[in-house]
């Protein structure tokens, strides 16, 4: 009944378990995450992918060829956004990607962008 | 490594890509109960197929680095459905939908931190599931709606009931939807636009105070 998503994502993501998030990551924890870098974040590549690269780098590097969000990088990838988000500090490290930040919103929004909203929701 | 190369080529398809102008995200969050239609309202107004994201209680709850996760085979994983809607050129909205159950809870601070609102979703079968919500969302200082979506076999009742069965404030809209509409999805988010709008053009608004007193 429930429309299926695209991806099948959490029987993907119980394939390899914790042990294959663990070695993706390289054991890292947050320390290895900019805590800039949230769901919303918008990915852009800065440089091409190259074989020698680890191949989820790679694949990061390959769908932002136009700006991607943290959360849709997470679904293709079937990652959690936890590991997806030290994926991208690592590429944000080496400079091979930007980011765009987010609009942060702390309780009550700013006018002309809540209006932009609207206008744009208005025209679906 | 080697042949996973080929395998990782996954990506959005060409039309599913944003344009190279955008620049600004911005997210709305649908929280409701299990089949109450967060899903199927995501999937109305959104330009993508709904996307699935997913995260694991372990992740998240710990913040150091450590090996617990590792061992620890039995975490909670959430999965959180989206979509997304391009406004302009530059400015792009997001949509999640995410269970209001309240053992999901540790992971709100994430997801609704930053968040331009939320629409909570109910059915009139089951009001109680959305007490834990509301109040959750009045005590963050998160502002939100309420949405009741309408199936066919559910008991209508006018929404000042509902509203006072729900113990909502006078001034957080409530409003009927059917989620399958696209219309009807939009107009949904357009009502809870009108009120942050509203709220961010009034000087002492409520969710100021809200969150204020947290
Ligand atoms: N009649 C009617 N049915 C609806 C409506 N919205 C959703 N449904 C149906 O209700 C069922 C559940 O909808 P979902 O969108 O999967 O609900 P959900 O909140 O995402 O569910 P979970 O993610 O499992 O918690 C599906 O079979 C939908 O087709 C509605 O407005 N009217
Ligand atoms: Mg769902």
């Amino acid at each position: 009944m429930t429309p299926s998503p695209i991806n099948d994502a959490p029987s993907a993501w119980e394939e390899g378990g914790p042990e294959r998030l663990y070695v993706l990551t390289g054991g890292r924890g947050a320390s290895g995450r900019r805590a800039d870098i949230d769901l919303i974040t918008l990915v852009v590549a800065r440089a091409a992918a190259r074989p020698e690269m680890q191949p989820e780098h790679a694949s990061i590097l390959r769908m932002c060829h136009w700006p991607l969000s943290m959360a849709e990088i997470s679904a293709y990838l079937k990652l959690p956004f936890s590991v997806v988000a030290i994926l991208v500090s690592d590429l944000l490290r080496d400079s091979l990607i930007e980011v765009r930040a987010s609009v942060r919103m702390d309780g009550i929004g700013d006018p002309e962008l809540l209006k932009a909203v609207m206008n744009g929701l208005q025209r679906l | 490594m080697d042949s996973r190369g080929s395998e990782l080529a996954v990506g959005p398809a060409r039309e599913d890509a944003l344009p190279a102008s955008a620049a600004t995200a911005v997210k709305i969050v649908v929280v409701g109960g299990f089949g109450v239609g967060k899903t199927t309202l995501v999937g109305s107004v959104s330009e993508i197929r709904p996307l699935t994201t997913e995260e694991t209680m372990t992740e998240v709850s710990v913040g150091v680095d450590d090996v617990r996760g590792v061992e620890q085979k039995d975490a909670t994983t959430v999965a959180m459905d989206f979509g997304r809607i391009s406004i302009n050129e530059q400015l792009v909205l997001y949509l999640f939908g995410t269970p209001g159950q309240q053992r999901f809870w540790f992971l709100w601070t994430g997801l609704f931190e930053g968040a331009l609102g939320a629409v909570v979703l109910v059915d009139t079968r089951r009001l109680e599931a959305s007490f834990d919500v509301i109040g959750r969302l009045e005590n963050g200082g998160v502002p939100f709606i309420v949405a009741v979506n309408v199936f066919p076999d559910a008991p209508t009742h006018p929404m000042a009931e509902v509203r006072a069965a729900l113990d909502l404030p006078a001034a957080v809209p409530i409003v009927a939807c059917d989620a399958r509409s696209r219309a009807s999805s939009r107009d949904t988010l357009l009502a809870l636009m009108r009120y942050l709008y509203r709220l961010s053009t009034q000087s002492a608004a409520p969710v100021a105070a809200s969150a204020a007193t947290e």
